[in-house]
């Protein structure tokens, strides 16, 4: 078998074919976020045909939406909200979920008790209700999306890292840590953190999708990124009408919601396994 | 006699995750006549339990038969389908699984589970398995024959259960059964009980077994036969009393050699004044679970224990599991905040908890755990976990840190290279030695050793025990060895402390124990421990009363 340089095999890693096409759908949508001023062919809110709804052509690759928009400017331009958002909220929610998670394993007692007691009580308001509220109220702006998403999924990300350090936090090489004398944060980080790792990383893997879809949810409702600005969802709900007309401007924000999602989630499943066996160099 | 099962050129190949195969039995070839018990003994990675699992036709996950065969009554295991493989299992061949309590399903009764091969198999109406269950309990010997069916697996001791899980093997009346490691797991005490209850059972019946061990004391008991095995290939097959008296191949001798320490004789202290002692424990009490309003926890595991360490001296703290030995252990290093007491080391009080202790007093004594392989981090190269506490304790700089590693390194006896290595890349004696390591780069005054050869097989434990010996003269340590194998303990304390319950019952020489005038439970303890004589358990005389009194059957 021809080798290349940067195969994952000769790095001492396990990639199967089902990751790395998951992996390079995300790659292609990030690059397309971090682009999308260069690539769209027309401003996002310019109306440029005279038809709505209109057919894929040469001219409007994926047709026009519901006010003749081009529906390419709007879906590259459009991965920056639903790609962007996401990603900040979920950064956001599962640095703190894990950070507090593992405080509480390694603390116990009643730091354990009063914040696991608070998120629990957080974690039961319906995810999209507490949205639709707190947006509702606030008004919808990018900040109060990011942070409104990443307080819904702190609790389960907490609630998964918790249970996940606890498992950890009673191994024998914590205990020789905590007879050496180390303090919490070393156990955290050191000790810990990096045994949860992978866990971790596929949990937040799968909050990503959680976020894509609440977030376009949120955005279908109309409580979302606000026009002429549309993330994903709110491209699905505002050319809703074309529905029966089998109109492309509808159609294709699906497809580009589902191919991110799910290629995460082809992604989390088969992420790069490290090889143990060296024997064969 | 006719051969019942006939091994020829047996090769088991296991797949690696980067898709290579290894051989992990080789060209193994072995016979076992009817009604005869044949052990395979080897240490861990020896492939014993291997061969073992062939018999059955089964292989674990990743592995495959891919040479030779195992005729079983002249039917070849290694080639039938797995519907035919499904029905001889339980009928012609049956296997008694190490864990026993791992091996029952805790939501169903005992009786449920005991006939369940019949029921399978269709062999007879539920009321004969029933009986037949009771007269196979009554043969091993199981207290409460008639009762014990309608129990639950919890509520039955270790023990009776890995007795039941016999029962739960014989009762389909196979031609060969399998043990495998049947009482690694248990007690001296209980596993003269369940050792006995195997033989009686296996010889009135005129089975065929297979008995998996690495413990060459107990297959001495049981075994017609000896298959030596190291690294998927036989060593030496050959009659037990010729294994034990005329071991021909190296590695058996080898085998036989660590079965049998030296004793220590006690050092005698240099200078002969009184000096103070080095660790001193005094009437300390320690627990799990809530306090009580008597100021308690929940459930005492040590009740007021005193001992005491002199300088350059070891002390060996012996009993069974739960007798709070490794909770004692916990309560010093103050892992385990104790509830009441006191620890002194080198004359100064200690804190109950080791956050709030001196990092020097924390330094000064170290404890090295029972699994090697859970008390180092798996994501943490060897080399991070040996700077660690050089950093934390000294404050080393980064180029005095890799030299005191390699020193390290070489005072456990380990090539400077697995420094580069994880964890999971070392043996288990590998992985004892690193943790040894770690212990001495903090320059302690007391370790605490907590089993720590106990998950070893016996030459890399004997080992172990040289490197200790060897390291305590070098570098003037003390110990405290906690450990159930009084061989062990023997071989390298000045003094033995007998724990029975959460409490001391008395302090010895080694030489001392288990003689006439000490502890009866002392006594007992001294006489379960199997020896290398083959004659040795049925010449086994305990005192019933004694036996009833101390131990949990």
């Amino acid at each position: 078998m021809a080798r290349f340089a940067l195969s994952p095999r000769r790095l001492g890693y396990r990639f199967n074919a089902v990751g790395m096409i998951g992996l390079s759908v995300i790659v292609f949508w990030a690059t397309v976020a971090v682009f999308a001023p260069l690539l769209i062919p027309y401003p996002i809110g310019d109306i440029v045909d005279y038809d709505y709804f209109g057919p894929m052509s040469a001219q409007f690759l994926l047709g026009t939406d519901y006010l003749g928009r081009d529906m390419l400017s709007r879906i590259l331009m459009g991965a920056r909200y639903t790609v962007g958002i996401s990603l900040a909220a979920v950064a956001l929610a599962c640095f703190s979920g894990v950070a507090l998670g593992m405080s509480a394993a390694v603390a116990g007692g009643w730091f354990d008790a009063i914040l696991s007691r608070f998120l629990d009580a957080l974690n039961s308001i319906p995810s999209k209700l507490f949205g639709l509220v707190v947006v509702a109220a606030v008004g919808s702006s990018m900040p109060v999306l990011v942070l409104t998403l990443a307080v819904i999924y702190t609790p389960g990300s907490y609630r998964f890292a918790r249970a996940l350090a606890v498992n950890i936090n009673s191994m024998d090489f914590v205990t020789v840590a905590r007879a050496r004398g180390e303090k919490t944060l070393y156990l955290i980080g050191s000790e810990i953190l990096p045994n949860i790792l992978g866990p971790v990383l596929a949990d937040l893997g799968l909050r990503f999708v959680f976020i894509v879809l609440l977030l376009s949810g949120l955005s279908f409702l109309g409580l979302g990124v606000q026009p002429p600005n549309a993330d994903w969802g709110a491209l699905v709900r505002e050319n809703i009408g074309g529905l029966p007309f089998g109109a492309p401007a509808v159609m294709v924000p699906s497809l580009a919601i589902a191919s991110l999602t799910i290629s995460v989630n082809m992604l989390i499943d088969n992420l790069p396994v490290k090889i143990r066996d060296r024997s064969n160099g | 006699m006719t051969n019942l099962v006939e091994i020829r050129n047996l090769r088991v190949q296991a797949k690696t995750d980067a898709d290579r195969t290894v051989d992990i039995i080789r060209d193994v070839s072995f016979d076992i006549a009817e009604g005869e018990i044949v052990a395979l003994i080897g240490e861990s990675g020896s492939g014993k339990t291997t061969i073992a699992l062939t018999l059955m036709g089964h292989t674990r996950p990743g592995c495959r038969i891919s040479g030779g065969s195992v005729l079983l009554g002249g039917r070849d295991m290694a080639a039938l389908p797995q519907k035919a493989l499904a029905r001889l299992r339980g009928t012609e061949v049956a296997y008694v699984p190490q864990s026993a309590a791992a091996a029952f399903n805790p939501a169903q009764t005992i009786m449920d589970q005991v006939i369940e091969i019949v029921r399978i198999h269709g062999l007879m109406s539920t009321e004969a398995a029933r009986a037949k269950a009771l007269s196979l309990f009554r043969a091993l010997a199981l207290p409460d024959p008639d009762g014990i069916g309608a129990r639950y697996p919890h509520q039955v001791s270790g023990g009776q259960l890995q007795r039941l899980s016999a029962a739960m093997a014989l009762i389909g009346d196979p031609r060969l059964v399998i043990f495998d490691e049947p009482t690694t797991a248990l007690d001296v005490t209980t596993q003269i009980e369940v050792l006995r209850a195997f033989k009686s059972v296996m010889k009135t019946g005129g089975l065929t077994g297979v008995y998996v061990s690495h413990d060459l004391a107990v297959v001495a008991q049981i075994a017609d036969r000896i298959v030596v095995l190291k690294g998927g290939e036989v060593q030496e097959i050959g009659t037990t009393a010729q294994i034990l008296e005329h071991p021909a191949h190296p590695y058996t001798q080898q085998l036989v050699a660590a079965f049998k320490p030296a004793t220590r004789s006690k050092t005698v202290a240099v200078d002969t004044v009184k000096r103070q002692p080095l660790l001193e424990v005094r009437t300390l009490s320690a627990g799990y679970g809530p306090i009580q309003p008597n100021g308690r926890p929940l459930a005492m595991a040590v009740n007021a224990v005193d001992i005491t360490l002199e300088h350059g001296q070891n002390l060996g703290i012996i009993g069974e599991s739960g007798c709070g030995k490794s909770t004692l252990a916990r309560a010093i290093a103050g892992i385990l905040p104790p509830t009441d007491g006191h620890i002194l080391l080198d004359g100064r009080e200690l804190a109950p908890s080791a956050r709030n202790r001196q990092r020097e007093d924390l330094r000064k004594l170290q404890i090295v755990f029972q699994f090697a392989d859970a008390a180092l981090n798996p994501s943490k190269s060897i080399d991070d976990i040996l700077a660690r506490p050089l950093g934390f304790y000294h404050s080393m700089s980064k180029r005095d840190r890799d030299q005191r590693i390699d020193q390290l390194l070489d005072m456990v006896h380990l090539p400077r290279t697995v420094k580069f290595r994880r964890p999971s890349e070392l043996s288990g004696g590998q992985k004892q030695r690193i943790n040894l390591a770690r212990a001495l780069a903090a320059d302690p005054k007391v370790i605490l050793c907590d089993e720590i050869t106990s998950a070893l097989d016996t030459v890399v434990a004997a080992a172990i025990i040289d490197l200790l010996k060897e390291l305590q003269r070098e570098l003037g340590l003390s110990y405290i060895f906690i450990s159930h194998d009084l061989s062990v303990v023997q071989a390298i304390c000045d003094e033995i402390a007998v724990m029975y319950a959460g409490e001391k019952i008395e302090q010895i020489e080694p030489a001392a124990f288990g003689a006439a005038g000490g502890h009866p439970y002392s006594r007992l303890l001294h006489s379960s421990v199997p020896q290398l004589n083959p004659c040795w358990l049925d010449a086994l005389e305990q005192d019933p009363e004694l036996v009833n009194a101390f131990s949990k059957r």
